[in-house]
C-alpha cells in the first residue's frame, strides 16, 4: 500500500503536484468577474422590490451561493486543482454550519 | 542546488502527499477562516431583531452606498486572478499592475468601511450600544481587518517583485496570497446578503 500511495504521489508530483494546471484565460475570468458582476446588480435589484419575503430570501441566498461558487471554483481553482484541497474547504464549511445550529440550539435552549 | 532548480521549474519540493505542502497549509487556514466567520456571522444571525433599542439596521444602512463597495471587492477579485495569470505567462509588468491594482481597491473597500462607521458611529450606533451595534462592528470589524492584512501581502508581493527578490516563477506565492483575498472576497458575499439585504424584521421596543 504504501508503495502503490508513494507511487500515486510521485505521479501527481511529476505532473504539478495538484498545484494548478490549466488554469482558466484572462478572458474567461473576465466573462466570470462580468457574471459576477450582473449578479451583485440583480441582487441589489431584488432587495428592493415588494416581493414577499419567503420569496426574497430564498432568492438571495440563491444568488450569493451562485457567486460563492463561482469565485471558489473560478477565482480560488478548486475546478481545476486536485480534489484534497476542496475536501479540506468542504470541512472548514461544514464545521461552520455545526457551529451555527449548535449556537442556535443552546440560544433556543437557555435563553 | 536541487532546491533551485525545483524553485526554477516552478514545481515544490517533493512531499509526502504530492500536493505542496504551503498550499494544503492555506487551504487548511481557509477551513479554520471559516470557523471563525462561522461564529461571528452566526452570531449576527442568531441576534438579528432582538435590539430592544435602536439605532436598528433599517436606520442606518445605505444599501447603494454598500453596494458600491461589494462591487469593488468583486473587482479587487478580478485583478487578482488576472495578477496571477499575467505572473503565470511571465509577464513581470502586468503581475505588478494588477498586483497594486488589487491592493488599492482594497484601500477603497476598507476605507469604505471606515467612512461607513463613522458615519453609523455619528447616527448612534455604538459597539455597545445594542445588540445589532455589537454583532454588526463585530463581523464587519473582522473582515475589515482582514482585508487590510490582505493588502498588506499585496503591497509587500508587489515591494519584492520591485526588488527582484520573488522566486524565478512568483506564481506561487501570488497563488497564496491570491486564495486568502478571494477567500476574504467570499465573506463579504455571505456578509453582504446576510448582514444588508436580508431584511430584517425588527419591530424595535415591545409596542412600539
Amino acid at each position: 500500500v504504501l508503495e502503490e500511495r508513494k507511487d500515486a504521489a510521485e505521479t501527481e508530483h511529476a505532473s504539478g503536484g495538484g498545484h494548478a494546471t490549466g488554469h482558466p484565460s484572462p478572458k474567461e475570468y473576465v466573462r466570470i468577474g462580468l457574471i459576477l458582476g450582473v449578479l451583485t446588480a440583480i441582487e441589489v435589484a431584488v432587495a428592493y422590490t415588494d416581493i414577499p419575503h419567503a420569496i426574497l430570501i430564498p432568492t438571495l441566498f440563491l444568488l450569493a451561493i451562485v457567486k460563492f461558487a463561482l469565485v471558489v471554483l473560478w477565482f480560488m481553482h478548486l475546478k481545476f486543482d486536485d480534489r484534497r484541497y476542496g475536501r479540506f474547504f468542504v470541512i472548514g464549511l461544514s464545521g461552520a454550519a455545526i457551529l451555527y445550529l449548535v449556537v442556535l440550539i443552546s440560544l433556543r435552549t437557555f435563553g | 542546488m536541487a532546491d533551485v532548480a525545483v524553485a526554477r521549474a516552478g514545481e515544490h519540493p517533493e512531499t509526502t502527499t504530492g500536493l505542496p505542502h504551503t498550499k494544503l497549509a492555506m487551504w487548511l487556514f481557509l477551513a479554520s477562516e471559516c470557523l471563525l466567520f462561522g461564529a461571528l456571522i452566526s452570531t449576527y444571525v442568531l441576534y438579528r431583531g432582538r435590539s430592544v433599542e435602536g439605532p436598528f439596521p433599517h436606520d442606518v444602512f445605505d444599501i447603494p452606498y454598500t453596494s458600491v463597495s461589494a462591487f469593488v471587492l468583486l473587482a479587487s477579485s478580478l485583478t487578482m486572478v488576472l495578477a496571477l495569470s499575467s505572473a503565470q505567462q511571465g509577464d513581470k509588468g502586468r503581475t505588478r499592475l494588477w498586483l497594486l491594482a488589487t491592493a488599492l481597491l482594497g484601500m477603497v473597500f476598507v476605507g469604505g468601511q471606515v467612512y461607513e462607521f463613522t458615519v453609523f458611529y455619528n447616527e448612534g450606533l455604538k459597539l455597545s450600544g445594542n445588540l445589532f451595534g455589537t454583532t454588526f462592528y463585530v463581523l464587519t470589524g473582522f473582515h475589515g481587518v482582514h482585508v487590510t492584512v490582505g493588502i498588506l501581502m499585496l503591497l509587500s508581493l508587489a515591494g519584492l517583485s520591485y526588488a527582484e527578490r520573488l522566486p524565478a516563477d512568483p506564481s506561487f506565492p501570488i497563488e497564496m496570497v491570491g486564495l486568502y483575498w478571494h477567500f476574504v472576497d467570499i465573506v463579504w458575499i455571505v456578509i453582504f446578503t446576510v448582514v444588508y439585504l436580508v431584511p430584517t424584521p425588527n419591530p424595535g421596543p415591545p409596542g412600539a
